[in-house]
């Protein structure tokens, strides 16, 4: 596969000039203006900045929401994406599209109706709120939406190695006397792992940085329903730029370890499959 | 194309499922459950809002606002030239990554993720930081009257950076998948770039480009979080369909911002339309 | 094919370069008439604070037809609304606003502290930059259920509290600064200052960002039993939906004064002062006045707050240098990271630390 005719093929630096300039303007060069204005802080009220008791405990909720969230959508993914690709039943082309919806909702207009929706006064919420279930303004709220917002990550990449599975496995099992369930255990779910590791992180990331629908549904209250992000807002309102950029940079490790987390999960899961 | 499924497989077909029929109709039925909670009730909702005063109180609640109206045309201005800059680059930067090794090629295709990992909230900062009054190019930017931040081009780097991923990502598989064996024959028969790009590989890639551009479309158009920290929210200006959203329902004008919102909604649907006609459409043309 | 792409590189970014540039001018026409000789035409910038949005409109047509009548030149007026600090910073980062309304003084004073603002900014228009005032009341649920008649009946328990987050909102920083005055003033100690408003934000149900969410959040959503608000807001509240809420006063409150500022740098550059001057000047006059007595601010004209005195009961009201020495302070001591704010929500375990 790796084209070895190196520059037989037109356009190299053609392309490595535009990507390589287009990637400097857009990506770079920001991050670079990010990194200095943090840094400007000097390791002692960096720390100091990024590590306050209200900023821990937005790291520990943004980290366990989005968490929940990805450990949902991983299950309820498995099951839409099992049932999508294993059973017929009517109406069953609209729901494999209507998957794709959060990707494309804007998330603003998420946060809005689930706010919306779970209130005490809401469609569900005038059930829901009677039971003692905060479906908003809590950090049930926050799991919700980020569920919402991942859902799509877990189905798309379990239904195509679902898809491309070999029967033939599933019955040799069979054939050898496991019951269905010892087949799933054991046979489907080794199988689907990398998949399923792949979409739970790929969910687990998308809530780290979501800020459009969660700051509708938080409440914003800090040490209990304040995330990450909406602290980085309420520092650059307080005109405290370096301690906002130092935050977000922090958020930004944070993001880019789970960006080669998921980049090394797809080479293994390559290796694994080859 | 991707090598297809061995043969016997196509041909034989899964067995029958041989989960017993209760269990089938309980996951089915769970999976519907989970479809409707998360999803249709939803955008039901939003559309039930939308128009409880009626349709004609709806579309005078799109048109009859001017802000609501220029939010509409800002909108459908800003993601279109997103779009075409994303294609650009993404064709550029799947070249590049799928037709030549070079060091920090690895580095480069992990990097071009990243705006899909940056909070939007913190890709608005950095706007603001590089070319803010007090940023980088800031006293430059004022001296000669540039505006950037807070005026349309703000906007347009704002989505720029946050969809800048989806077309390279739909595009680079595509290309390593294709490899570069038709593009190589072009050129040893002496076409000249241009022709070996718009006759061989444009129409290679052309259904991953197209499934690129409407994700991006549907991204670009509903950008709230780094669009919020650089539009200045001025009424009629700067303010895109997903601020309007927030700010109509800030003004106790709830039927209005859900009309807008359901406005989204639906470009949203077509946007999931689009994709699955294009599925449809390619799987056809495919099997031909 | 080496020296030809090396020389094309240069030549692909211009498209990018000339699009990001140029849909500017393919947007709108923001920049009408700003370096005319005589201009006929402006186009102003009023970045204000949130819960004024109604007011502007009113007071933006008014003072467009009055100067087109009396010196026949055409103004076009643009708002932006925000939370007061979000939108000073805006300003700070380049926003062009032409004036600036702010909620609270330290807000306004941020812009001087860059540079956009003369020394001595508060005294360039009359009565301190300040045309009206207002103050913050309690908004209950009609009937009043759960009998909030004094600022002490918020720390009591079961009582479901809606107010902004201080750290965002102007408005969360009176009714902070106002719950605390409730007991400093009354000869309270500041322990018990403190005490106090640990139970009171120990029973906020939803702590919104903005002065207009935390609106949102009581009267649309139905949250909270007694929402800590604006005069002007609560009001309008009260107009939106009849019959289901109720204003109670009580016997003492903050007093909000929001300046009025021209911001000195932009109209310098855009050539817009004289016209900017003018039009903050129309909200002394009294037909501006009356405009914002309609909307339930608080006018500073003594007749026609007289007029009006049936909407605007008297309120004993402090000033926030009663009971600290200024803004900045205020700010350092109770609103700045780890101040008595952080100190409040920080979880029980750690609570004696302090």
């Amino acid at each position: 596969m790796k084209p070895r005719q190196r520059r037989i093929l037109p356009g190299y630096s053609l392309t490595l000039g535009y990507t390589m300039a287009v990637m400097s303007l857009m990506l770079f060069l920001p991050l670079a203006a990010l990194i200095l204005r943090a840094t400007s802080l000097g390791p002692k009220e960096f720390i100091a900045a990024v590590w306050t008791e209200r900023a821990r405990a937005a790291y520990t909720l943004t980290i366990g929401t989005s968490f929940a969230a990805a450990i949902i959508d991983t299950i309820v993914g498995l099951l839409l994406a099992w049932v999508l690709v294993r059973y017929e039943f009517p109406g069953k082309r609209i729901c494999d599209s209507l998957i794709d919806l959060p990707f494309a909702l804007p998330t603003a207009v998420a946060g809005l109706v689930y706010s919306n929706l779970y209130v005490e006064k809401g469609w569900f919420g005038r059930y829901l709120v009677p039971l003692g279930f905060q479906g908003a303004y809590s950090q049930t709220a926050i799991v919700l939406v980020l569920a919402f917002i991942g859902l799509p990550f877990v189905v798309r990449t379990v239904q195509p190695v679902l898809e491309s599975l070999d029967a033939d496995i599933e019955e040799a099992a069979e054939s050898l006397g496991a019951t269905r369930w010892q087949t799933f255990w054991r046979v489907l779910i080794p199988s689907l792992q990398p998949a399923l590791i792949t979409g739970f992180a790929l969910t687990f990331a998308r809530g780290l940085g979501e800020y459009g629908s969660v700051v509708f549904v938080s409440g914003n209250m800090p040490f209990k329903t304040e995330i990450a992000a909406v602290l980085v807002v309420s520092r650059l309102e307080e005109f405290a730029y370096a301690e906002a950029t130092a935050i977000a940079l922090v958020l930004l490790a944070g993001s880019f370890v789970m960006l080669a987390a998921i980049n090394g999960l797809e080479w293994w899961s390559r290796r694994y499959a080859a | 194309m991707q090598p297809k499924p061995t043969t016997h497989q196509t041909a034989v077909r899964r067995g029958p499922p041989t989960e017993p029929l209760w269990v089938q109709r309980f996951l089915i039925g769970a999976a519907v459950l989970v479809l409707v909670v998360l999803i249709v009730v939803p955008v039901l909702n939003i559309f039930a809002y939308a128009l409880q005063d009626g349709v004609a109180a709806y579309f005078k609640h799109l048109t009859g606002d001017p802000d609501t109206w220029h939010a509409i045309k800002l909108t459908l201005f800003v993601a279109p030239i997103a779009v075409v800059l994303n294609v650009l680059f993404g064709i550029a930067a799947a070249w590049l990554l799928t037709r030549f090794s070079f060091p920090g090629r690895t580095l480069l295709t992990s990097l071009i993720d990243l705006p899909f990992a940056v909070s939007p909230v913190v890709a608005g900062l950095m706007l603001v930081l590089l070319f803010g009054a007090k940023g980088w190019f800031g006293p430059y930017l004022q001296a000669s009257n540039i505006k950037i931040i807070f005026a349309t081009p703000g906007l347009v780097l704002a989505t720029m950076f946050v969809t800048l991923p989806f077309v390279a990502r739909e595009l680079i598989p595509v290309m390593q998948a294709i490899g570069p064996d038709e593009e190589l024959a072009a050129i040893s028969l002496g076409a000249n770039g241009w022709q070996m790009f718009w006759r061989v590989t444009l129409p290679n890639i052309k259904w991953g480009l197209l499934y690129g551009i409407i994700l991006c479309n549907g991204r670009a158009m509903g950008e709230f979080g780094a669009v919020y920290v650089v539009s200045g929210h001025i009424a009629g200006q700067t303010d895109t369909m997903p601020l309007r959203v927030e700010k109509l329902f800030q003004d106790f004008n709830l039927p209005a911002s859900f009309a807008v919102a359901s406005l989204l909604t639906l470009l949203s649907l077509v946007t999931v339309a689009l994709k699955v006609i294009l599925e449809n459409w390619k799987d056809e043309n495919v099997s031909e | 094919m080496r020296p030809l792409s090396t020389t094309w590189f240069p030549a692909t970014l211009l498209p990018l370069l000339a699009i990001v540039a140029g849909c500017d001018f393919g947007a709108g026409k923001p920049m009408s008439g700003e370096r005319g000789a005589t201009p006929t035409s402006f186009e102003l910038l009023n970045v204000s604070y949130d819960p004024t949005r109604e007011l502007w409109r009113d007071l933006n047509a008014a003072f467009i037809a009055d100067y087109k009548a009396q010196k026949q030149i055409d103004v076009t007026i643009k708002q932006s609304h925000g939370g007061s600090a979000s939108q000073a910073r805006a300003i700070i980062d380049g926003l062009e606003a032409d004036v600036a309304t702010l909620s609270l003084w330290p807000d306004t004073d941020a812009l001087r502290k860059q540079g956009l603002l003369k020394e001595g900014w508060e005294e360039k228009l009359p009565n301190q930059s300040l045309p009206y005032t207002s103050t913050v009341v309690f908004l209950v649920r009609t009937g009043n259920p759960k009998g909030v008649k004094d600022w002490a009946d918020l720390a009591k328990p079961g009582i479901a509290v809606i107010t902004p987050n201080p750290k965002t909102s102007g408005n969360g920083r009176l009714s902070f600064l106002a719950a605390w005055g409730s007991i400093t003033l009354k000869g309270g100690s500041e322990d018990e200052a403190r005490e106090f408003v640990r139970k009171v934000y120990g029973n906020v149900a939803v702590l919104d960002t903005g002065a207009r969410g935390a609106t949102t959040t009581f009267s649309m959503k139905g949250i909270g039993d007694v929402f800590l608000t604006m005069e002007s807001e609560a009001q309008m509240t009260l107009k939106e939906s009849p019959g289901k809420f109720e204003i109670i006063y009580p016997p003492q409150s903050i007093l909000h004064e929001p300046h009025l500022a021209v911001v000195d740098r932009v109209v310098d550059k855009k050539g817009t002062r004289e016209v900017a001057v003018d039009y903050m000047k129309f909200l002394y006059t009294p037909a501006g006045q009356e405009i914002i007595a309609k909307h339930f601010f608080r006018p500073i004209d003594k007749d026609v707050l007289a007029k009006h005195h049936d909407v605007f009961p008297d309120v004993k009201l402090f000033t926030i240098t009663d009971i600290v020495a200024n803004w900045d302070e205020a700010q350092g001591k109770f609103f700045a990271e780890n101040g008595v704010f952080d100190a409040l929500y920080r979880p029980a375990k750690s609570e004696n630390r302090e």
